[in-house]
């Protein structure tokens, strides 16, 4: 099967390539990147890209699949399907599944299930600690064979700092990192939003930035400690981004990530209660954002990653304080990073394909992330003039927990390949 | 003026004339109490639920007079004997409660916003009684009422709010509607129980009792919940007490004789206030829970009226 993505702006951060290009496929594989490849596609399927920009596959290195156990909340099969029609071609999916993803036979459900049902590529990432308890080591030996490729008890931090220090000790031979949710829990009780004046006028705990920068910055200690690969997950403070910036000029191991809506969003969505403004970490303020955007541009954080977090409705209605924490971003993170930050020019877009494409990738190492020619053909062809209104009834995923309803962008997916298969195609 | 609001849910959101309008209806209501039969028929044919999920005294009962003297009917709904004791969220509870046509939810909930995501559901009118740490406006427009009774006006005058401001609703409503009719607020407490930012609503703070009560007109004293220390909050309610309590000795040295003494009850007797306080001179709070009923037979009115206009037009 031979495909011919013909005469569009070909953005390949990682060959430097930023050109109006035919990008040739065979047997799943790039095999050729240049000008009027045409006459070597004899009998190809030829998508027409004009206009468009063509870009190494999407990959989100965060999302919560919610399979096994949560699967009124999504499925492997939704969850991929949602990641398709937001352009991704990877995703890796978190341990906080029922039964935790911290044995053997949870990863090899996943993998199998992500094989039969799923629509893009899906990579597991394992439990640092049992049941995500924070008491003892999960076996990240065999987690690493079965495939995960990291370690993370996302949605919780390890509070135990010496449990965490065995685990980055006991993870080194297997060149996985630990991903750090950084939050001391002491300083979070009970809080439902950002500690600050919207706080206080809303009646509701706040969890301060300290919170998470103390962990932060425990976590790097540790990483220079040990000498493991720490990935920092959904950072959402200046003060963070200060930690971070400085272990990296210190050579520490230290990586980070940040989502869609702590780049976009401030605590004043909080206000009405809105519950789709809920999540953990919680939306800051404006200088956070702009001290997250001039991160993400400058290479201190890495990589763009969701934490598509689905819920149903019945745990998002009803009173803020006990409604879930998190929001889905799959199906919205593309075209309201290249609305909001490329189109204002904030961010240049080889820099944001980079941060959601190759910079994971290698991140991870996982295959993708570039369109050098024996890459894997995992394609993302984005309508840069294609304007979308969020509407949250229209998502493939299984839920609607979205804080971008109603917003109008432009910049979405147009088509989606992976492994030079069409997964999804806009209407 | 004519009163427009659907709901009463915070004084955040209402403006200078509306409170002065809920004031003097409270006022020309106030009668009502003193008459031999306490009863107008204002309100018949109206019905009024009560929706508690918060343990309430002062509060419920105070609606439930209001809601009677004026002849409305009134429905009291507790959580702890109710459907809520089976699982039934707050949403679904409250439609089923609509679907009974009343006029008037008021409720009270430990969630910050729930008196919000009524009013956003139900067409009928909501009062909030107390959600979580928010607001609690009719708690203080009886304050508003029981001060401007005493001195005549509000305008200029200086108030000290003592204790643990962080965790009032209380706090928040008197801020926000004491700034508006142009009163001076200091908030006053151990650091950890005076929220983060609390001078950007508007308010001075002090540390010390003595400097936040000295030549102020009015002191409100607020209720310690006694899982503050629990929290690690404060060491102990003997040292709360010892240094956050008020006693006459201290306020014969600080305070001016023509102070108010207020507390939104029930009162900690001995922790936040000393008996003699509670029970002497300067204290007031009798008079509030008074008030309670008029401000509450006055918001009933308005929002019950406005509903009554709107249909009529």
């Amino acid at each position: 099967m031979t495909i011919l993505i013909s005469n569009g702006r070909v953005i390949d951060p990682a060959t430097g390539t930023d050109a109006v290009q035919d990008v040739l496929i065979q047997e799943g594989a790039i095999a050729r990147v240049g000008r009027e490849l045409a006459r070597r596609a004899e009998g190809a399927e030829v998508i027409e890209a004009t206009g468009k920009i063509v870009a190494p596959g999407l990959i989100d290195i965060h999302v919560h699949l919610r399979e096994p156990g949560y699967e009124y909340k999504e499925t492997i099969e939704s969850g991929t399907r949602a990641a398709a029609a937001g352009g991704f071609t990877t995703v890796c999916c978190m341990a906080n599944t029922d039964p935790v993803n911290d044995t053997r036979a949870v990863t090899d459900y996943i993998l199998a299930k992500a094989r039969a049902v799923g629509v893009i590529r899906v990579y597991p990432i394992g439990a640092v600690t049992r049941g995500l308890a924070g008491k003892e080591l999960a076996e990240h030996a065999e987690l690493a064979e079965a495939g995960c490729v990291a370690f993370s008890d996302d949605g919780r931090p390890v509070m135990n700092a010496e449990l965490l220090r065995r685990a980055m000790e006991y993870t080194l031979p297997f060149g996985l990192p630990v991903i750090s949710h950084a939050e001391d829990a002491n300083l979070t009780r009970g809080a439902s939003m950002n500690e600050g004046v919207v706080s206080v006028e809303l009646g509701l705990t706040g969890a301060p930035a300290a919170a998470e920068e103390a962990m932060v910055a425990r976590d790097i200690l540790l990483a220079e400690l040990t000498g493991a690969h720490l990935h920092v997950a959904h950072i959402s403070t200046a003060g963070a981004v200060r930690l971070v910036r400085d272990a990296k000029a210190r050579g520490v191991r230290v990586t980070a990530e940040v989502t869609p809506h702590h780049l976009l969003l401030t605590e004043e969505a909080v206000r009405g209660y809105d519950t789709n403004a809920k999540m953990n970490p919680p939306l800051r303020t404006q200088a956070d954002c702009e001290a997250l955007i001039e991160a993400l541009s400058d290479g201190t954080i890495d990589c763009v990653a969701t934490d598509h977090a689905p819920h149903a409705l019945s745990e998002k209605e009803g009173e803020y304080d006990r409604a879930a924490f998190g929001v889905v971003g799959l199906e919205t993170a593309l075209v309201l990073l290249h609305d909001r930050l490329v189109r204002t020019g904030r961010i240049d877009l080889s820099t944001l394909i980079a941060r959601m494409s190759h910079a994971p990738a290698r991140l991870l190492n996982l295959p993708g992330g570039t369109l050098a020619p024996g890459s894997p053909a995992d394609v993302t062809i984005v309508d840069p003039e294609r304007e979308v209104t969020i509407d949250p009834r229209s998502f493939l995923s299984r839920s609607r927990n979205t804080p971008f309803t109603g917003l109008r962008a432009r910049g979405a997916a147009a088509l989606t390949l992976v492994g030079g298969r069409i997964v999804w195609r806009a209407a | 003026m004519a009163w427009k609001r659907k709901d009463l849910l915070t004084t955040r959101e209402l403006d200078a004339a509306e409170i002065t309008l809920i004031l003097d209806t409270a006022t020309s209501l106030r009668e009502i109490s003193g008459r031999e039969i306490k009863k107008v028929p204002t309100l018949r044919g109206k019905t009024v639920v009560n929706l508690f999920y918060e343990a309430s005294t002062r509060t419920r009962t105070s609606f439930e007079i209001a809601g009677k003297w004026l002849s409305a009917d009134v429905i009291n709904f507790s959580a702890s004997t109710s459907s809520a004791g089976k699982g039934e969220t707050l949403l679904d509870t409250a439609r089923n409660i609509e679907a009974m046509s009343p006029d008037v939810v008021v409720v009270r909930h430990p969630s910050s916003g729930a008196a919000e995501l009524l009013a956003r559901t139900l067409g009928c009118g909501v009062v909030n009684a107390g959600d979580g740490a928010h607001e609690h406006p009719t708690q203080a427009l009886l304050d508003l009422l029981t001060i401007r009774q005493r001195k005549g006006h509000l305008d200029g005058l200086q108030v000290a709010i003592v204790g643990d401001v962080a965790h009032s609703r209380v706090a928040r409503s008197n801020i926000y509607a004491m700034r508006k009719l142009g009163m001076t607020v200091t908030v006053a407490g151990p650091p950890t129980l005076i929220p983060p930012q609390v001078q950007e609503l508007g308010v001075k703070v002090a540390h010390r009792l003595d400097d936040a009560i000295r030549d102020v007109d009015v002191i409100m004293m607020l209720r310690l919940q006694q899982e503050r220390m629990s929290a690690g909050l404060i060491p102990t309610l003997r040292e709360y007490a010892r240094y956050w309590g008020l006693s006459l000795d201290r306020l014969d040295a600080n305070a001016r004789p023509d102070v108010l003494i207020m507390h939104p009850g029930p009162v900690n007797r001995g922790i936040e206030l000393t008996p003699e306080v509670a029970d002497g001179p300067y204290s007031v709070i009798l008079e509030q829970t008074g008030n309670g009923v008029a401000v509450r037979m006055a918001v009933l009115f308005l929002l019950i009226g406005a509903r009554t206009a709107q249909e009529a037009a």
